[in-house]
């Protein structure tokens, strides 16, 4: 009987973060609901304890189905049949187990059939699922959709669409084109108003597109005749039923083999518009991909920690040299390293969540009444760090995932490398999180405007300032000089950028400042954590140690590069 | 057709499915305080037969009935949680100790009180592992009984069709409603839980448990009636004592002890595919092996 909720202990830890009374407050409205639908919660206890249980039902159907059906799933594969997605057995039973227990559109307004869950429970089902099967995560995952058309779609589109995926309904966002991957603003798929039918025709190919053949798609294109960026392109909804596109191919993939990734071709499909035009890439998309990152940064820490316990099995029960393997120091440091990894990343996922569900349940609010001063001020906290730490996040939980799966593998010796464990679905699972829905370097690029606007540096003050157990003052003053050198590493960098005016400078050293900044991060969210739960007192001092010699090495790399040097680099 | 009011027996048992050390208590009897209590998984077959029922046919009501201490109100919300609609706790010290003739009274005796077209039970439970409370229920309540049930065909014009899994093969059979099923593990195992249906019926609760609850949700009780898990007793089902608990019992248990099995007849394997299989099939199913 696997619970994949129940045999981690920090889902519940973070579940119980303080925040969440605030969170809950302000999602529930004064409990407003209580009246109109049987399952609302009542109070803030019994909220919690919803997300609590539901999350166990999460739990058990990942533990019970989703896990044990992960290696037919990625032997099977989905394939097409008449321009149509045919998923793997698995996948279709996996789906239908998490429609019939209620778990589509968990973060919707009751009003439509969803749950209305903070991103915080939410998230955490993400989690779980990417540790049963990363590659279905992103079919369940893409219900990210209906919240995408929940914030910005008309009244009438809400109603039609959002009660479908209650009932089982699956999403698609159609972005990327053969020649518009990273680049969005180069999106050709065309757009056209047909007076005499009333409604918007889509015509032309998306690429690269996860689970392409859903029930419902968000299509970004260009609506705009003769322009050529970002400003011209509208998103639109498009509902399969209405006919008009077909699958071409899927491709063949590396990992996460059972989420069809299809090539579609539109032929006057019909489709209608979300919001205002012109604003589908610069607002809805923006929020559709900061939903996306907070994602991968939820299937990351899944796959990582999925890794994790298969290493830490194997090392247990592979013995050599007439001992478990797992007490060799070459081992135990591996696993040990790979466990504060987890830690690390799974904090600071669940920070941003929090920071994302403060301001994002501000800002559904400010559509009800008119927020306070104190209120427009929290939204604008909550949001500009949000958008620094969801960067953070998808850099950081991405790289550790693909990290920890490799040393996974590692331990597993030959046998990870053979088809007999589950280590070698789970590490190329893990290579795509690094690169989609923005590579790392792309998080990079966004994460950035936190070290040269200094949100981070103030946030990392901000931390210096928290009450933390006096008997890890050891560990804070650690911190603090790894802020100053932080500090000191911005400075000589900018220094020389404004300098010479050369961008590629601070472009060259971005991830270098931007990984010292996170490393601070993470153990000072490792250190707040051990004024709940002391078994963090030990995350943060292991943390910390490879944080300084991380932050070490960039520094060094920092003070003994001058612009001069950049030129041996240039291709 | 007209929707069906179907009662399901369900039995709250030790799980004896993942057996520990600590399983089995020196004087051979089993330690119910090491193994967590579970939804006996049969019944759990047997829920899941009845919301199909009710998925098919709308109207349908499922209403589970379940005998044994307060703690067993968890067995209704488990339930509830899958789609159930309700259900009664019979629970009474007079039934303490009943063997399977004296629960069957019991059980018979509650369902007289409970209004049904059709009964349905898990084959067996594994802590007793008889499989005769389901048809003494169905004997003692004069109904027709059809055992090793593992899919309900239809139900039409009152008469419902059933496909029986037995030794060799399997069984199609009709038979008139009002009747008692049961249901084998070879039947598709029961649906999880539903979120919406769990955040509606977590609050449900016994009297007895709403009494001894920590926190309080009186005022929510009074509010939604159908929170209210009851509670049958000897005297609300009129059962007369003397068929209950141990002197109601003829079964005797007259010493316990560890059997060691010895295989009886052998089996020769083959090194080809269809062999392997089997021998895998058996390793996993005795656990030896998952």
């Amino acid at each position: 009987m696997a619970n994949f909720y129940l045999d981690n202990k920090d889902l519940k830890f973070h579940l119980d973060h303080p925040l969440m009374k605030k969170i809950i407050a302000l999602k529930e409205n004064n409990f407003v609901d209580k009246d109109k639908f049987e399952y609302a919660p009542v109070d803030f206890e019994d909220a919690l304890d919803s997300y609590d249980k539901v999350l166990e039902i999460v739990g058990d159907i990942c533990g019970e189905i989703i896990g044990p059906n992960a290696e037919s799933v990625d032997h099977e594969g989905p394939e097409v049949i008449d321009g149509r997605v045919k998923y793997a057995r698995g996948t279709q039973e996996n789906h239908e187990a998490l429609a019939n227990a209620g778990l589509i559109g968990m973060s919707l307004p009751r009003q439509y059939g969803g749950l209305n869950f903070s991103m915080v429970p939410y998230v955490m089902a993400a989690e779980l699922v990417s540790r049963a099967d990363a590659g279905f995560a992103n079919i369940w995952g893409l219900q990210d959709c209906a919240e995408t058309l929940n914030e910005f779609a008309s009244a009438d589109l809400k109603n039609d669409f959002l009660p479908r995926f209650h009932q089982g309904a699956t999403a698609a966002m159609d972005l990327t084109e053969p020649d518009a991957g990273s680049d969005l603003q180069a999106v050709m798929l065309k757009a056209t108003y047909d007076e005499k039918r009333g409604e918007w025709m889509l015509n032309g190919v998306k690429r690269f597109i996860t689970n392409g053949d859903a029930d419902v798609s968000l299509v970004l294109a260009r609506s705009e005749d003769g322009t050529t960026d970002g400003r011209g392109l509208s998103l639109f909804v498009y509902d399969k039923a209405h006919g008009g596109m077909t699958v071409r191919r899927i491709e063949n993939k590396l990992g996460i083999k059972g989420s069809p990734t299809c090539e579609l071709v539109f032929k006057n499909a019909p489709a209608k518009l979300v919001g205002d035009r012109k604003l589908g890439l610069i607002k809805y998309v923006m929020s559709l991909m900061n939903g996306a990152r907070l994602g991968v940064g939820a299937q990351s820490v899944g796959i990582a920690e999925a890794a994790y316990r298969e290493g830490l099995a194997y090392a247990k029960e592979r013995a050599q040299f007439g001992k478990a393997i797992i007490h060799f120091p070459a081992v135990y440091e591996m696993l040990t390293d790979m466990e504060v990894k987890v830690k690390a990343s799974r904090s600071l996922l669940y920070e941003t969540t929090r920071l994302v569900d403060v301001y994002k349940a501000y800002s559904h609010l400010s559509t009800e009444r008119t927020l306070d001063k104190v209120e427009r001020e929290e939204l604008k906290t909550y949001q500009r760090l949000a958008d620094v730490y969801t960067p953070l996040l998808k850099l950081f939980a991405s790289e550790y995932c693909n990290q920890v799966a490799y040393d996974s593998l590692q331990i597993h010796g030959g046998s990870g490398y053979m088809k007999d464990y589950p280590i070698e679905r789970i590490y190329r699972d893990a290579r795509i999180t690094n690169i989609y829905e923005g590579t790392s370097q792309l998080q990079v690029v966004a994460a950035i405007r936190g070290v040269t606007t200094g949100v981070y540096l103030k946030q990392l003050r901000d931390y210096e300032a928290q009450e933390i157990r006096p008997d890890l003052d050891f560990i804070r003053r650690d911190l603090i000089e790894m802020t100053d050198q932080y500090e000191m590493a911005v400075n000589l960098v900018t220094e020389v950028n404004g300098k010479e005016e050369n961008n590629d400078y601070l472009d060259f050293h971005a991830r270098r400042l931007v990984e010292m900044a996170g490393h601070i991060i993470m153990v000072y969210l490792l250190l707040n954590d051990t004024m709940r739960d002391a078994e963090y007192e030990k995350y943060a001092e292991l943390m910390v140690r490879t944080a300084k010699a991380e932050n070490q090495k960039r520094m060094y790399y920092i003070q003994n590069f001058e612009l001069k040097n950049l030129g041996m680099y240039k291709k | 057709m007209k929707g069906l009011k179907i009662i399901v027996l369900a039995k709250q048992v030790p799980d004896t499915r993942n057996v520990g050390k600590d399983a089995m208590k020196a004087d051979g009897t089993v330690n119910r305080a090491a193994l967590p209590a579970i939804f006996n998984p049969e019944d759990l077959n047997a829920l899941e037969q009845a919301l199909r029922i009710k998925d098919t046919y709308p109207g349908t009501t499922v209403t589970l009935l379940t005998m044994g201490p307060g703690r067993a109100a968890e067995i209704i919300r488990e339930g509830m949680y899958r789609g159930a609609d309700n259900g009664y706790l019979l629970t009474d010290r007079a039934f303490a100790g009943s063997d399977t003739l004296a629960t069957s009274y019991a059980i018979s005796c509650a369902i007289k009180k409970i209004d049904f077209d059709l009964i349905i039970a898990g084959r067996q439970a594994i802590d007793g592992d008889t499989a005769q409370v389901g048809p003494q229920v169905a004997e003692k309540l004069g109904l027709p009984q059809i055992t090793y049930a593992e899919h309900i065909n239809k139900i039409v014009k009152n008469r419902i069709t059933i496909q029986r899994r037995l030794e060799r093969g399997i069984e199609t059979v009709t038979a008139p409603l009002p009747c008692l099923i049961t249901v084998n593990a070879t039947a598709p195992e029961c649906r999880p839980r539903n979120a919406k249906q769990l955040m509606k019926f977590k609050h449900a609760k016994t009297v007895t448990e709403l009494q001894s609850a920590v926190e309080d949700y009186y005022k929510l009780h009074e509010d939604r009636p159908y929170l209210r898990i009851p509670e049958l007793s000897v005297i609300d089902v009129a059962a007369d004592t003397n068929w209950l608990g141990l002197a109601g019992s003829p079964t005797k248990v007259k010493a316990i002890e560890n059997v060691v099995f010895v295989a009886k007849d052998a089996k020769q394997l083959t090194a080809d595919q269809k062999d392997l299989d089997w021998l895998m099939g058996e390793l996993v199913a005795n656990h030896t092996l998952g």
